[in-house]
């Protein structure tokens, strides 16, 4: 699914990625974790070609990224903030999506699932952050792509829109995509998750399932797991 | 003495013609064919009626006392062969001729109709087409050019002819004439006590009037527009310009009225519109500016120096680029009283008159005096704010320039 | 199902309307619009004549639409930065997002200046009036200043990640541009003022936006004789169409070399 060798980025200074190899096969849930300013939303945003490599190379699906925009039509995209222009009514942001991608989609469904009717004649500016979070999945899960990649999905969710967002996620899982989603809720990870990338100064420090850390670690707790495998990495 | 005389003449012209003169008939069906036949069998104070149709001559020379009269306007075709008509007698009256093709020459001034030290000569309703001087008034006297109609079509100046030229005549009335495309509209050279009144004089390669030399005439009321460069009065004396309009006279070196070498003069009333500069003064001195509108010059008035006693008072000056332009001392020179658009000052006192003085030459003015191509930078915020602060605290410009009485409302 | 994409100038057309439409529900729009209209109002009914109030209108036209260009063209691109990272995030080509955004900015500002200006001055009337070249003019250079500016914005704004730097520099651009520019100009000038200057000053024209619109205004509302009082080389360039042409094409430059380098600079940027 996605192939990712030798990848390197720096800005200015500051190397935020280095020699990052990772490979993700097609089918899925692979969470992608790290302490703060380890290079996760680098990686995932070059993986959706916003931040450009300074070496190595990347492909989604067979074919390399670099300087390519139509191959992100099999990626559904979820940013960590949901901001979107204020002026805009929410089913005049659906809508323009919508002409933009130009595929089928369910919006409907999701949109009841997640109770945003009496908001779509609303403007996007006078509605709270969980609302904008909703709008925000329900643009990252209209259409049925294959590459499903999620920054912090849980934020300013209530704990309902949190069970909805749970089972969208194993239902999407089922029809065989895969899935790439940062997040610092333990719980949450360790709900969904099949596979842990764990980062750590812009390499690949762990790959591997929840188990597989556990036993790495020696740590029967998912959350203390991930605690001991970066301070583990301090005693270093 | 002069003015009996007139009324001796007019006495004899008008007797004349009743008692004993006749009248004889020119047409192309006529026993006289042609006008020149028609003078020399004329007696004094005879009258020759020319019926329509056109005559195909020229050098035609008046030397009798006679009214030559055209009917519907006959054309006198002189085939640019050279002067059309001469007159060389006393009281001589042309009226209502269609002249065309003068001849043109780099030796010798041929015009449409050449008045030669003759006196009471009355030219009217005469119409003048491709000329090379119109009508050359030369060493005459006490006579009037009256609603002509003078359209020339001239491209170069070196080959072209003035339209009405006034050479060592007096007492001479230029009235309600028509003149265009020629290179001088009006031109004057040693001309004394001349009234110039009701002109229009427009699209002229020179100057729409061009006085030389010439002392104690008034012009007024005459419309001077888009010519080469307005009108040039230099090197003559106690001339009065009076409610005159120049307007449109754009061009780079173009002006409304360029005064050199002028003293004693008065221009009163009159209406400076659209010009490069309106007034452009040299060397003039004991002038009285008063009344006159100046509005939406590039300039208003340019005073270039050697310029002693001038007035200016009770004068409009409205959305001129520059009021004033200033490139010497003010001298003995005043400013007051005038209308400027400019003036942004108040009148607590409700006097009419603002409380601040204003000041005419901007700072901005200043720097395109001394270095010309910094016009390129007019009407740019960097100068509005320059100009503010020279406003607010002169430093360069003239602190002494001033009108300390400058008015709230313009003067009607 | 196969994937119907759009050709990319169709989806930053797409971009456009819908930015443009954004800005045109947005509140700056309308006061930019209000502003423009009580300008002319103003401005007409203190002058009562068309001719004249085209004047005073350039005086504010070559001074506010380039400061409002830029300082609206910043404010807009830090506003929409989540939205734009929604939209890099689309299949769609990086250009068409950034192109298509600042055409919707650059033009609802145009728009409002348009309709802002002309409202009034037609109510004036202004089809009666031989000012209207004058003053198809006045907008022509005034839409041109605002795709300058509105696009030097964006440019500012894409070189800096910081709102507040990003502002910074965008009114010391336009401080520049406006005022120190010619401050500069006119001391060089003054400086030099031995030596030939007519080919200097022209050039220094042709490299400031504003002074360019300000030269070809002034040509249009005949002041071109008073320019061309200086010289030969300033009444061959203003007194016939080669000032006209050579200007209005200056003016395209001016406008396509930052869209371009928008486009460029777009492309290799990290989001």
């Amino acid at each position: 699914m996605i192939q990712v060798e030798n990848l390197h980025k720096k800005f200015g200074k500051n190397v935020v990625l280095a020699e990052l190899e990772l490979h993700i096969d097609q089918g899925g849930i692979f969470a992608v974790l790290g302490p703060n300013g380890s290079g996760k939303t680098t990686l995932i945003k070059t993986v959706l070609g916003m931040v450009l490599p300074n070496k190595g190379t990347i492909s989604v699906m067979d074919s390399s990224v670099r300087d390519k925009w139509k191959y992100r039509q099999d990626i559904n995209y979820l940013p960590q903030i949901a901001n979107f222009p204020g002026n805009l009514k929410v089913k005049e942001l659906i809508a323009m999506i919508k002409d933009i991608r130009q595929k089928p989609s369910d919006e409907l469904k999701l949109i009841g699932l997640f109770g945003l009717e009496s908001f779509l004649d609303k403007k996007l500016s006078n509605l709270s952050g969980g609302t904008k979070q909703k709008v925000n999945i329900v643009l990252a899960f209209m259409f049925n792509s294959p590459l499903i990649i999620l920054d912090e999905p849980t934020n300013g969710l209530d704990p309902l829109a949190l069970i909805r967002l749970k089972e969208l996620i194993f239902e999407e899982k089922a029809k065989g995509k895969t899935f790439l989603i940062t997040s610092h809720i333990m719980q949450f990870v360790e709900e969904v998750s099949d596979q842990i990338v764990y980062l750590l100064e812009g390499k690949i420090y762990f790959k591997g399932s929840i188990e597989e850390l556990k036993t790495k670690t020696g740590q029967s707790n998912f959350e203390h797991a991930i605690a001991a495998i970066s301070t583990h990495n301090n005693h270093d | 003495m002069g003015r009996i005389k007139i009324i001796f003449w007019f006495l004899i012209c008008l007797f004349g013609n009743h008692l004993w003169a006749g009248t004889i008939t020119v047409c192309n069906s006529c026993e006289v064919k042609s006008i020149k036949k028609g003078i020399a069998v004329a007696a004094d104070f005879d009258t020759i009626l020319i019926k329509k149709g056109t005559y195909r001559e020229f050098n035609i020379q008046v030397t009798k006392p006679l009214t030559i009269i055209g009917e519907n306007y006959p054309v006198i075709d002189g085939e640019d062969k050279g002067e059309i008509m001469t007159i060389v007698s006393n009281n001589v009256t042309i009226d209502g001729l269609f002249i065309i093709n003068v001849g043109t020459s780099y030796t010798a001034d041929y015009a449409a109709i050449r008045v030669v030290q003759s006196e009471n000569f009355l030219i009217q309703n005469v119409v003048l087409e491709k000329l090379f001087f119109g009508i050359y008034l030369e060493k005459s006297k006490n006579g009037k050019v009256y609603h002509n109609k003078i359209i020339g079509d001239a491209v170069d100046e070196y080959n072209s002819g003035n339209g009405i030229q006034l050479w060592y005549s007096q007492n001479i009335v230029v009235e309600r004439n028509i003149v265009q495309h020629v290179r001088d509209g009006i031109y004057l050279e040693f001309s004394d006590n001349i009234t110039i009144e009701n002109n229009i004089s427009s699209d002229n390669l020179r100057y729409g009037l061009h006085f030389m030399f010439s002392n104690d005439d008034i012009y007024k009321d005459n419309t001077f527009e888009n010519n080469g460069a307005g009108v040039a009065v230099m090197f003559s004396k106690r001339i009065k310009m009076l409610g005159n309009t120049f307007k449109k006279n754009w061009g780079t070196t173009s002006f409304g009225v360029l005064l050199k070498e002028i003293n004693d003069a008065e221009l009163t009333g009159n209406t400076f519109e659209d010009n490069t500069v309106g007034i452009s003064i040299e060397g003039s001195n004991r002038i009285i500016y008063s009344k006159n509108n100046f509005i939406r010059n590039g300039w208003a008035i340019k005073v270039r120096g050697a310029c002693y006693t001038n007035t200016f008072i009770h004068n409009n000056f409205m959305y001129n680029s520059f009021d004033l332009a200033y490139n010497s001392n003010l001298n003995d020179n005043i400013f007051e009283e005038n209308y400027w658009s400019g003036y942004t000052g108040y009148d607590l006192d409700r006097n009419g008159t603002g409380d601040i003085p204003y000041r005419p030459v901007k700072l901005f003015s200043y720097i395109v005096n001394r270095t010309p191509e910094t016009i390129i930078l007019l009407r740019s915020l960097f100068m509005d704010i320059i100009d503010f602060s020279e406003k607010v605290s002169p430093v360069f410009t003239l602190d002494e320039l001033v009108d300390a009485k400058p008015l709230m409302k313009k003067i009607k | 199902m196969p994937l119907r994409l759009y050709q990319p100038t169709t989806i930053m057309i797409k971009i456009l309307k819908y930015s443009f439409y954004d800005l045109m529900r947005s509140r700056w729009s309308y006061v930019y619009f209000l502003f423009y209209l009580l300008l002319g109002f103003v401005l007409l009914f203190l002058n009562n004549e068309l001719s004249k109030a085209v004047i005073t209108l350039m005086n504010v036209i070559i001074v506010l639409v380039p400061l409002i260009g830029i300082i609206f063209g910043v404010m807009y691109y830090y506003n929409s930065k989540e939205f734009t990272e929604l939209l890099l995030a689309q299949p769609i080509k990086r250009s068409s997002i950034f192109l298509g955004q600042y055409f919707g900015v650059a033009g609802s500002l145009t728009v409002s200046l348009v309709l802002g200006l002309g409202i009034p001055f037609i109510l004036y009337g202004l089809f009666q009036s031989n000012a209207i070249w004058d003053f198809s003019l006045l907008l022509i250079t005034g839409a041109f200043l605002t795709l300058i500016f509105t696009a030097v914005a964006f440019n500012i704004a894409l070189a800096n990640e910081n709102k507040i730097k990003g502002f910074g520099y965008a009114v010391l651009a336009w401080l520049f541009l406006a005022v120190i520019y010619d401050g500069l100009f006119l001391m060089s000038l003054i400086v030099f003022e031995d030596y030939p200057l007519d080919n200097l000053s022209l050039i220094a024209t042709m490299f400031n936006p504003i002074d360019l619109s300000r030269t070809l205004i002034l040509l249009k509302l005949d002041i071109s004789a008073l320019l061309g009082y200086t010289g030969a080389i300033f009444k061959q360039f203003f007194g016939t169409n080669l000032g006209l042409f050579m200007s209005i094409f200056m003016l395209f430059l001016w406008t396509i070399i930052p869209i371009w380098r928008l486009g460029y600079v777009s492309k290799r940027k990290d989001f």
